[in-house]
């Protein structure tokens, strides 16, 4: 069991706060992305919990035990790095052999342990070479073999494909997934690829300035942004944000549509919808077409919405030219709300 | 095209060229400066006693040891060998030991006046030594340091502590700190993962840096000569006794303190540019 807690855990250097009372529950066995742009906090809150950073305030728990004062060796993870990490003085078999080395395991299991997480990796030719006669993919292999062979309660991963060529990052995430669900290994995975996170997850936190905004299965990010952040950094293209304002009839207006809303004391709010979920029809949002994109599976087009950009995702069987006036109905159910001063969803 | 815009065209390549071979003989000009007098020493020193006294002058060695053997077997000669090579290792030790972690600390810590202390590090080369050669000389009359190997080797360590601190924190700033890190989250402790992960990478490097100060030291004329009486370092020793000597003798000397100093450098050179930042191992 190693469930993972992270109480108020607040880190600033110097005048500079990199994360604000973060806190965060992590189950046993579940695989949980750390998601934002770059300083937003992620590789820091990554490495409290690895006891590579000192908190400057708060706790962090892993399997039941506070582990914050604690040094990262007696921690329990295991941590895989973006730049790999292979000690080059040694073997791919030394190295993977590392860990167990340092808990002084009998050469037998040692053998064992280190030929059976080779094979998992698909590595085992390469055991008696030296890092500087790996390629990238097959470094990214032992550091994550390396790891795995210690069978830590935890892993951290930190941007660990960012590294890797597109075609070679495709292949190696979902091996990835496949190894670490067969481990059943806790593990937190630090990226700011949304590709990545929503592929890999159980649940994405994503974190902006410090801060986790939301932390919620793929889907639920996806479909039920908690913050305007959220919708507007994940997703591609990101989603639409429209003003709306309050309407006679207790609906909001907007785009020249009046639309059924939330209640709200303000009189004016935020639309939002995602390119995917309008369609192309005689009613809804009057749009002006300015580019089209032609992606193969589907159409991207951005219009203008009130002097506003606006992007729909269309039928790739469409006729659309430029200049065309469209009218975009957003999908009922797929429409959400913000408030512009919070930002949060209403 | 004109032949008044072909003629600027022709003027530029001309200057060009002009350019270019005033570059290659100013290199010519520099290593002649340095390597002529390096090879006419070698020459003399590899010449009979009599070659190298007689006229005109031999431009290439006979491979006579003559010269060498006498030179070798001039009294106080092994001594003085033997005091150079100890002072030598001394200050090696000594600037390795106090060098290597201040070179460490200064690669893998912030700490308030870090680029202060950097900067000191290199100003105490710029203190002239003549300037303390006094001062110190009595002090060491006074701690009983004077004329001893570890006195001299103390002197010498200063001047070769800056070298000995650059050149090392060059060398560990190029080690990833993530390898660390990595060896700690394996189960090291920070020695563990310094001695197994981080020494076995630095160590060719800290060799190269070893070998340096044993060189400064080797060279160093000038304390050596203020501080020892009956135990000088070869330098010392040559300075004093070879005014009065034969001209081969002279040679062989110089040859006997420059060749080893020459190979030790070539030995260690990447490495001394590392100190720079031109390269990083």
């Amino acid at each position: 069991m190693a469930e993972i807690a992270i109480k108020g855990v607040a880190k600033r250097f110097g005048g500079f706060t990199a994360l604000h009372q973060v806190d965060l529950a992590i189950a046993d066995q579940e695989f949980m992305v750390l998601l934002g742009a770059s300083g937003c906090g992620k590789t820091t809150l990554l490495r409290i919990v690895a006891g590579l950073e000192t908190p400057s305030q708060g706790e962090v728990w892993i399997g039941g035990r506070r582990v914050d004062h604690l040094p990262p060796r007696e921690r329990g993870i295991a941590m895989v790095f973006q730049n790999y990490a292979v000690f080059p003085h040694l073997t791919v078999f030394e190295n993977i052999a590392f860990g167990l080395r340092m808990k002084k395991l009998p050469q037998q299991e040692v053998e064992r342990r280190v030929n059976r997480t080779a094979e998992l990796m698909h590595i085992e030719q390469l055991l008696k070479r030296y890092s500087g006669q790996l390629s990238g993919g097959q470094r990214q292999r032992v550091a994550v073999a390396r790891a795995l062979a210690v069978e830590p309660d935890v892993i951290l991963m930190d941007e660990p494909l960012s590294n890797l060529d597109a075609l070679l990052r495709l292949e190696m995430r979902a091996e990835l997934k496949g190894v670490l669900a067969a481990s059943k290994t806790t593990t937190i995975y630090v990226t700011h690829d949304q590709v990545e996170a929503m592929s890999l997850a159980d649940r994405i936190a994503v974190m902006h300035q410090g801060r986790i905004v939301q932390a919620a299965s793929p889907v639920e990010v996806y479909r039920d942004p908690a913050a305007r952040f959220v919708g507007s950094f994940i997703g591609n293209p990101p989603m639409n944000f429209l003003p709306a304002s309050k309407a006679a009839n207790g609906g909001w207006s907007v785009a020249g549509l009046t639309l059924p809303g939330p209640r709200s004391e303000r009189q004016n709010i935020e639309f939002a919808i995602r390119p995917e979920d309008v369609d192309a029809g005689d009613d809804g949002l009057q749009a002006t077409v300015r580019v089209i994109e032609p992606l193969g599976p589907h159409t991207l087009v951005t219009c203008d919405v009130e002097g506003g950009l606006f992007r729909a995702v269309l039928d790739s069987g469409a006729t659309v030219a430029v200049g065309d006036r469209l009218r975009l109905a957003p999908k009922p159910d797929r429409i959400r709300w913000f408030d512009p001063e919070t930002t949060n969803a209403l | 095209m004109s032949v008044a815009a072909e003629a600027p065209v022709a003027v530029a390549a001309d200057a060009r060229r002009a350019g270019d071979w005033l570059l290659v003989a100013t290199a010519v000009l520099l290593c002649v400066w340095v390597l002529l007098p390096i090879y006419l020493l070698i020459v003399n020193a590899l010449s009979s006693p009599d070659q190298v006294t007689a006229f005109p002058k031999r431009f290439f060695p006979s491979f006579d040891v003559g010269s060498l053997s006498f030179f070798i077997n001039f009294a106080g000669v092994a001594r003085a060998l033997w005091n150079s090579v100890l002072v030598a290792t001394l200050t090696m030790i000594l600037s390795i030991g106090f060098g290597a972690p201040a070179g460490y600390a200064l690669s893998r810590f912030d700490f308030p006046g870090k680029g202060t202390f950097r900067f000191l590090v290199l100003m105490t080369r710029a203190f002239p030594l003549p300037l303390l050669a006094l001062p110190l000389a009595v002090m060491f009359i006074r701690t009983g340091l004077d004329d001893t190997a570890i006195g001299l080797a103390l002197v010498h360590t200063t001047l070769a502590l800056p070298f000995a601190v650059l050149i090392t924190f060059s060398l560990f700033s190029g080690i990833p700190v993530e390898l660390e890190e990595a060896a700690w989250t394996l189960g090291c402790t920070r020695w563990q993962a310094f001695r197994k992960v981080i020494l076995p990478l630095a160590l060719p490097g800290v060799a190269a840096s070893a070998v340096f100060a044993f060189t400064i030291s080797w060279n160093e004329v000038f304390a050596a000569a203020v501080l020892t009486i009956e135990n000088r370092t070869l330098t010392a020793f040559l300075l004093q006794s070879l005014g009065e000597s034969p001209l081969y003798l002279k040679f062989a000397g110089g040859a006997a303190l420059v060749v080893p100093a020459l190979i030790f450098i070539f030995a260690v050179r990447k490495y001394l540019f590392a100190m720079w930042g031109i390269a990083n191992r």
